[in-house]
């Protein structure tokens, strides 16, 4: 991009990431009040990068569990039978059921993982001021900002098998400890993207550019 | 005034006006392609329109049985509240928040935020606490997740139909219809539209600040 059209924080402006409004901050502070709605100001969002390792951290903590503990145990009088979530995807397996069986897959098993390594490339690239490849990585970050919220179809699949199925003495469905690491790593995941800001993959860029120091706010 | 058209790209903080475009264009960011603006065509009328609809889906939704079961003998009902609460009684009390927090209160939220926003709207200047709603809506938007339930809901049923009858309720066809009702509600509505004529929580600063640009 050419130099004539600098960033609002080259220009010492921020914007509301409500309504929009651009403000001049008091002189020297870095943080502002939105005049129009109120809202915090900051240049960019508070401790972005540390925030977004931290939640990928307890997210990727909580994955091993989630897919390692039983989701859901059927209890029926031939005994208990835990299924993973795994298990759940092969049981799901079949000549009808398998369009089914591969969305379920998608979304508890490939886009959570997708998303903690997707959102960990994020953060290396920006921490070492990478300028390459920048609309890639902001399509990345729309796309996991756009998945994410689909990996909670387990958590929905869970509730309502579980809430069916309570045909005591015959046949009942209770739900697993599994149940409660897949949804934290969906919670987690979904702050991570939350707090990571998009705005700093075109900071070394600007900063290149004008030859100033990005300042992190 | 200051100048509202003047922004910067929510997504890589570059700085740009806003040129006014036919209705049903937008107007993307030259340089990461962000989409900044939608000119909706009758905006507030549709999103009405869009909005009372699924709030009368919602509460049907929310108050009659959406999957029914028949199995030797025994028949049984559940909503999606009572998900939740079979979920508590199991000891999963957090799981059951977090599917009463995405599957009702969220777009409950959503719905009412919306309705709130467009009466106060009805008067020529909104009042402040119009934008205290306003901006809590791309919150109850991201964690409204009915669309993602009624898979989680077809999944359930493929699982269950090997060993019961299935009997789909009438809130599941309501679900079905609101899915889509919450998304062209949500695409019919202009934030820009409204934020342009919302009382200032600081009224007077927007004089000072038209001097502050033409420094």
């Amino acid at each position: 991009m050419s130099t004539s059209t600098p960033t609002a924080m080259q220009e010492g402006l921020q914007s509301c990431p409500d309504c929009g409004l651009l403000s001049r901050p008091a002189s020297g502070a870095e943080e502002g009040r939105c005049p129009r709605c109120d809202e915090e100001l900051v240049f960019r969002k508070k401790k972005s990068l540390q925030r977004t390792i931290a939640f990928l951290a307890a997210a990727a903590v909580c994955y091993i569990p989630a897919n390692l503990l039983p989701v859901m145990t059927t209890v029926t009088s031939a005994g208990r039978e835990s299924d993973t979530i795994m298990q759940g995807v092969v049981l799901l397996w079949s000549p009808t059921g398998w369009p089914l069986s591969l969305i379920v897959l998608f979304a508890s098993i490939m886009i959570p993982s997708a998303k903690i390594v997707g959102l960990i490339h994020l953060v290396i690239s920006v921490k070492r001021g990478s300028i390459r490849n920048n609309i890639q990585r902001i399509r990345l970050y729309r796309t996991i900002d756009i998945i994410g919220r689909w990996s909670m179809v387990d958590v929905f699949v869970g509730t309502f098998t579980v809430a069916l199925i309570q045909l005591q003495p015959l046949m009942s469905v209770e739900p697993g400890p599994g149940l409660l690491f897949f949804a934290a790593v969906v919670v987690l995941t979904m702050m991570a993207v939350e707090s990571f800001d998009p705005r700093l993959i075109w900071d070394s860029e600007n900063s290149k550019e004008t030859g100033k120091e990005v300042q992190h706010a | 005034m200051e100048d509202a058209s003047l922004i910067a790209c929510p997504h890589c903080d570059l700085m740009q006006r806003i040129p006014e475009v036919e209705p049903g264009a937008s107007v993307r960011c030259p340089r990461c392609d962000k989409e900044l603006w939608r000119h909706r065509e009758d905006s507030f009328n549709r999103t009405f329109a869009l909005t009372l609809a699924s709030l009368i889906l919602y509460i049907i939704a929310n108050s009659v049985p959406m999957l029914g079961l028949t199995a030797v003998g025994h028949e049984a009902f559940t909503t999606v509240i009572g998900g939740a609460q079979q979920l508590w009684k199991d000891g999963q009390q957090i799981v059951a928040v977090l599917v009463m927090f995405v599957a009702v209160i969220s777009p409950g939220l959503q719905i009412g935020f919306l309705m709130l926003v467009l009466l106060g709207c009805l008067r020529e200047r909104p009042p402040a606490w119009v934008g205290l709603l306003l901006r809590h809506i791309p919150f109850t938007r991201t964690w409204s997740m009915i669309e993602v339930m009624l898979i989680g809901v077809l999944v359930a049923l493929t699982k269950i139909a090997d060993y019961a009858t299935v009997i789909p309720g009438i809130a599941l066809f309501s679900l079905f219809a609101l899915v889509f009702l919450l998304a062209s509600m949500q695409s019919c509505f202009d934030p820009r539209e409204v934020w342009s004529r919302i009382e200032w929580a600081e009224p007077e600063a927007s004089t000072i600040k038209s001097k502050q640009y033409s420094k």
